[in-house]
């Protein structure tokens, strides 16, 4: 198959402004978004920034917005657009922008450094720790997580509403919440913290995290609705509560 | 939505591009969304008005069932008095519409494709103000357990309409209303079963599953079919409406229901 040319829209700029870009480039076939990107760099535009490492969806790193849509660039083939289009490339911009297409996204280390660590109950009499795989099922979907941070890019709570940054953990921290809370040797309790200060209820289970997860992640079912229920359970399900009292039960 | 000045205010110190960007067709989703979940209220509450037309024997729609005043014309359960004047099925509507509105996939349904918060993903929302489901009205959503736990109890009737159903003025026998009511049963019993809240309280509320099995088995297969929980909550919108036109337009005289024996 012969090559494709393209015109490659790139966002230009850094924290004091920018502006779109037009690069035309020949793509053969197989080349994914990062491989353009990287033709224009070497070609057309040396000082092009753009972050990558693997290059194979596992590293997270050359997270941006192609045609207005968050994905990982170097996951996003060109044959999904047909030849001869303009692709128009963006940084993330729920972060703020450092240069081209390279954002700072020590928000999402902040809200990370905020969950309550691990704490196991005490080790058996054998020293050792036992877990069911039945029980470790659920947790070990969202250790999928490769931090790309669409799933907090995309999250309209913040993307569209930064004021609520200050309180609001994402969809990304949501998901490692809940697989401690759903560890079976886990014994904290980061109910109150999720419900009151990490603003599990400012998401309104829309499921755009979901949407662009490139792990396949069921962020929204999985995690974001169960710790919801969780939280009713604890604070808005007198009858449970009454229940629990009466049973003795947790 | 065209880049305008606004979304620059929304984005303070991001300082890349503002605007909306993508280019397909992320409109369509919402548009049906209005034109499913709108055509069905409209109905729903233009048939709940009605008070006629809902039974033919052996066939009660599901829009009046349970039908629980002595004014209706197939009385379920005789629990409200003659002084209940107004149609009978807003007795029970607002139990199935709690259960929808308060659902979690309608939940995302409507703050997409009504609200606009956002319309899609990475389009922006239309407000600039957010509280998410923190504040009043929307943190009773949080009761939306209870509305299934009467739910439940509002498909027990719908089951036994079904099975009613056989029951022809002349005997046991079988015709298409039979089948309507008894595939409308099912589907929302699969709507019901494969809810959230459902998952939670059968098993996913509990750390360590192991220790209960039949939970653990409960719940995995609530799982299963909570993937397609959206699947379910359309398909059962479309045949409990289904429903009631069929029964409505047997009962008209529209139409003539075929026995099948
Ligand atoms: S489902 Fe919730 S966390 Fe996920 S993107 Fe939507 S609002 Fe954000
Ligand atoms: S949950 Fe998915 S979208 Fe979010 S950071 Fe992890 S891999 Fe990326
Ligand atoms: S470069 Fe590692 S995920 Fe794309
Ligand atoms: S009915 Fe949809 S989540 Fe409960």
């Amino acid at each position: 198959m012969a090559a494709s040319e393209y015109t490659m829209r790139i966002w230009r700029g850094d924290a004091s402004g920018g502006a779109f870009c037009d690069y035309r480039v020949s793509v053969e076939p197989g080349m994914v978004v990062l491989d353009a990107i990287h033709r224009v760099q070497a070609t057309q535009a040396n000082d092009l920034a753009v972050r990558w490492n693997c290059k194979a969806g596992k590293c997270g790193s050359c997270s941006a917005e192609v045609n207005g849509r968050p994905r990982l660039t170097c996951m996003t083939r060109m044959e999904l657009f047909p030849p001869g289009e303009t692709i128009t490339v963006t940084p993330m911009r729920t972060f703020p922008l450092i240069r081209d297409l390279v954002t700072d996204v020590s928000f999402n280390f902040g809200t990370a450094k905020q969950v309550p660590p691990f704490q196991p109950k005490p080790k058996e009499p054998d020293g050792t720790y036992r877990m069911q795989q039945e029980d470790i099922d659920r947790v070990q979907e969202f250790h999928k997580c490769i931090e790309c941070f669409l799933c907090q890019n995309v999250c309209h709570v913040i993307r569209d509403h930064p004021e609520h940054k200050k309180h609001f953990a994402g969809p990304r921290m949501f998901v490692r919440y809940a697989a401690l809370e759903m560890h079976p040797l886990d014994t904290d309790n980061r109910l109150e913290l999720l419900k009151e200060k990490m603003g599990l209820e400012l998401c309104n289970i829309t499921k755009c995290c979901t949407e662009v997860c490139p792990e396949s992640i069921h962020i929204t079912d999985n995690a974001i609705i169960p710790l919801k229920e969780r939280v009713v359970d604890a604070y808005y399900d007198p009858l449970a509560r009454v229940f629990r009292k009466l049973t003795g039960t947790r | 939505m065209s880049p305008n000045g606004s979304l620059e205010a929304r984005y303070p110190g991001t300082a890349g591009p503002t605007g909306m960007l993508r280019r397909d067709a992320w409109w369509v989703e919402p548009l049906l969304t209005v034109l499913g979940l709108g055509g069905f209220v409209v109905y729903a509450t233009w048939a709940g008005f009605q008070n006629a037309f809902y039974f033919v024997d052996p066939y009660l729609s599901p829009f009046y069932s349970p039908c629980l005043s002595s004014n209706c014309e197939h009385v379920s359960l005789p629990l409200i008095g003659r002084w209940w004047n107004l149609s009978p099925a807003f007795l029970v509507l607002w139990i199935p519409g709690g259960f929808r509105l308060t659902c979690y996939y309608y939940r995302k349904a409507y703050y997409r494709s009504f609200w606009w918060a956002p319309p899609a993903c990475a389009v922006p929302d239309v407000r600039t103000g957010y509280s998410g489901e923190t504040a009043f009205p929307l943190i009773l959503q949080n009761i939306h357990r209870y509305f299934f736990y009467l739910a439940t109890g509002v498909l027990v009737f719908l089951w036994w309409d079904a099975l009613e159903a056989f029951r022809f003025p002349d005997g046991f026998g079988m015709g298409v209303g039979t089948l309507v009511l008894l595939v409308n049963a099912v589907l929302l019993s699969l709507y019901s079963v494969s809810c959230h809240s459902c998952r939670h309280l059968c098993g996913g509320r509990l750390d360590v599953l192991s220790k209960a099995p039949t939970r653990y088995k409960a719940w995995s297969l609530i799982s299963k079919l909570n993937e397609h929980h959206m699947f379910y909550a359309w398909i059962s919108l479309f045949g409990v409406a289904f429903a009631d036109v069929y029964v409505r337009l047997v009962a008209m005289g529209v139409i003539r229901d075929i026995r099948f024996f």
